[in-house]
C-alpha cells in the first residue's frame, strides 16, 4: 500500500494513489495530484543520512569508500513534501541534488542483527538530500549548514509498505533536471546495505518508529539553479518532484 | 516515554555546538590549520542530540559496551519560545523562552572531522534539569557559571564569558540557514576535553541562577562497575 499526506481545505488528509495522475481521498473522491499540497509522508523522528554510501559517488567526490559508514543527522526543518519549492541561495556556486532511498523504521530497534533487520522496517520513500557545497567545512562534515537547511530535503510523495518492496537492495534510482536524466544508479551498489545499517545504528542507539534513514546517493551530480525542476525517482517507490526557487522569496514567489 | 520531571517545554530537536569557547580553540591550536581541518571553523560547529538521548535529572545513564569513561559536557541550553529564523543580535533573545541546565555526554573523541554519532548519540546521553528558568529571571546570561561535580567534588567549572559566540551571536549565525522551532533547544557550547566520569560515579551539573541536574553512570549491564 502507498500512503501520502496532503493539506486540503484547512486539514491534513491521508491519500492513496489513483489512476491517471489522480489521488484518492478517504471518502473515495479523486483529486488531481498536482492540485494537492503535499506534506512529507511521515512526521519524522530522528533523521539519519549516509554520506559516500555508493562507491561510484565516493570516487566522484575524490574519496575512498569509507570503512565505517559516514552517518549524519538532520532536523525536521529540513523536510518538505512532493512538489514543493526548495530555496537556492543566489550567491552559491554549487548546489546539487542527491536521489536517495529513505527507510522508515516501524518498531523500536536495539541491537538488531542484520538477519532480522527488515522486520523493523515500516516502509520506504524517496528523498532528495540537496547539498550546497559552498558551505562545506571540515568540522563534523558534512556540516549542518550544508545538510540541515530549511526545506532542502524534499521527501515523498508516498510511504510504501515494506511488504510491497520485496528487495529494496535492487531498485533503480534516477534523477532528471528539467526533463534531462542526469543521475542513474541502483541500490545494489550501496556500500553499506539497509540491514547492515540497521544493525550498525541499533548497536549505537535505540531506533524508534518514524525514524528515517536516507541511504546515500550514486554518482551523477550536477549544479542546479533557481527555476530548475528536479525529479528524483526510485523504481516502485515513487517519483518526487521539486522546484528550485530563489532563497529570498521561495515562500512567496509572487513577490 | 519521558520521565515525569522532564521539562514539558522541551519538545523539539536538541542542537549543540563545539569549539565555541576560547579555551577550546586555544587548546586545538595550530591543529585547526592542519589536515583534516585545514582552516579554523567559520560557521558554528553544530551537532544534533536525537530523541533517544533525552533523559531526565535523576536518571541512571548506561554507557555503551566497552566504554570506561564519558565526558560530561556541562552546558546551558536556550529553550526556543517562538519560531526563530534569520534573527539578528538585537532581536535574537526575544525568540528564547528560557534557559535550562543540560549535561551533554560524549565518549571521548579527539577528532571533530566527522559527525560523532557513536560518541554523542547513545541512549540517555543528554540529561536535562527539571525546570526551565524563564529568560527574564536570568539577567546575567552572558556571565553564567557552569559547575560539574563528580561524587560530590567539583570536577570542572567554566563561565559563559569564555564563549566565542554568545547567545545572540550564536542564534544569529544558526538561524541564518535553519529555523529553530518552539520547543527546540540550542546548547551554547561544551568545553573541549570536559571532565570525565566512569561507571559508578554520581554526577551533578549546576548553573547558579538557572538550575541543577544530577545522574549516575552505569555500565551496559545495568549495574555499577
Amino acid at each position: 500500500m502507498k500512503r501520502g499526506r496532503i493539506f486540503l481545505n484547512g486539514a491534513v488528509h491521508e491519500v492513496r494513489p489513483a489512476q491517471d495522475g489522480h489521488i484518492r481521498l478517504a471518502d473515495g473522491q479523486l483529486l488531481a495530484e498536482d492540485q494537492a499540497h503535499w506534506l512529507p509522508p511521515i512526521e519524522p523522528g530522528t533523521i539519519f543520512a549516509l554520506g559516500l554510501n555508493y562507491a561510484d559517488h565516493a570516487r566522484e567526490l575524490a574519496f575512498k569508500a569509507p570503512e565505517t559508514p559516514l552517518v549524519f543527522l538532520k532536523g525536521p526543518n529540513a523536510l518538505v513534501g512532493h512538489n514543493a519549492r526548495t530555496p537556492r541561495p543566489a550567491g552559491a556556486d554549487y548546489m546539487h541534488y542527491e536521489c536517495e532511498l529513505a527507510v522508515v523504521i516501524g518498531k523500536h530497534a536495539k541491537n538488531v542483527r542484520q538477519a532480522d533487520a527488515y522486520e523493523y522496517v515500516a516502509g520506504y520513500t524517496v528523498a532528495n538530500d540537496y547539498a550546497i557545497r559552498d558551505y562545506l567545512e571540515n568540522y563534523y562534515r558534512p556540516n549542518l549548514r550544508v545538510k540541515n537547511r530549511d526545506a532542502c530535503t524534499p521527501i515523498g510523495p508516498w510511504l510504501v509498505d515494506a511488504a510491497d518492496i520485496p528487495d529494496p537492495m535492487n531498485l533503480r534510482l534516477c534523477t532528471s533536471v528539467n526533463g534531462k536524466i542526469t543521475q542513474e544508479g541502483t541500490t545494489r551498489d550501496m556500500v553499506f546495505s539497509i540491514p547492515w545499517l540497521i544493525e550498525y545504528l541499533s548497536a549505537i542507539m535505540t531506533l524508534s518508529p518514524g525514524d528515517l534513514i536516507l541511504t546515500g546517493t550514486p554518482e551523477g551530480l550536477t549544479n542546479v539553479v533557481a527555476g530548475d525542476v528536479v525529479v528524483t525517482e526510485i523504481e516502485n517507490v515513487g517519483r518526487l518532484v521539486n522546484h528550485l526557487a530563489d532563497d529570498r522569496n521561495y515562500l512567496n514567489p509572487a513577490l | 516515554m519521558r520521565a515525569h520531571n522532564f521539562p514539558t517545554s522541551v519538545r523539539g530537536t536538541i542542537y549543540g555546538v563545539v569549539l565555541n569557547d576560547r579555551g577550546s580553540i586555544e587548546a586545538m591550536g595550530s591543529a585547526l590549520q592542519e589536515a583534516p581541518y585545514k582552516a579554523p571553523p567559520k560557521a558554528p560547529v553544530m551537532y544534533i542530540k536525537p530523541g533517544n538521548t533525552l533523559s531526565a535529572s535523576g536518571s541512571a545513564v548506561a554507557l555503551p559496551k566497552g566504554a570506561g569513561q564519558v565526558e560530561i559536557g556541562a552546558a546551558v541550553g536556550l529553550v526556543i519560545g517562538a519560531p526563530a529564523s534569520r534573527l539578528n543580535t538585537q532581536n535574537a533573545l526575544a525568540a528564547v523562552q528560557g534557559c535550562v541546565v543540560v549535561a551533554d555526554l560524549s565518549l571521548p573523541h579527539t577528532s571533530y572531522y566527522r559527525p560523532a554519532i557513536r560518541e554523542k548519540c547513545f541512549d540517555g546521553s543528554c540529561v536535562f534539569a527539571d525546570t526551565v528558568a524563564p529568560l527574564a529571571s536570568v539577567p546575567n546570561l552572558a556571565g553564567l557559571q557552569v559547575e560539574t561535580f563528580i561524587n560530590g567534588k567539583q570536577a570542572g567549572q567554566w563561565s559563559l564569558t569564555e564563549l566565542v559566540r554568545g547567545a545572540p551571536e550564536l542564534l544569529q549565525d544558526v538561524t541564518e540557514f535553519m529555523t529553530l522551532a518552539p520547543g527546540d533547544v540550542l546548547l551554547l557550547g561544551v568545553k573541549w576535553q570536559a571532565p570525565a566520569a566512569a561507571p559508578g560515579d554520581q554526577v551533578a551539573v549546576a548553573v547558579p541562577g538557572v538550575g541543577r541536574l544530577e545522574f549516575s553512570i552505569e555500565s551496559t549491564t545495568g549495574s555499577a562497575a
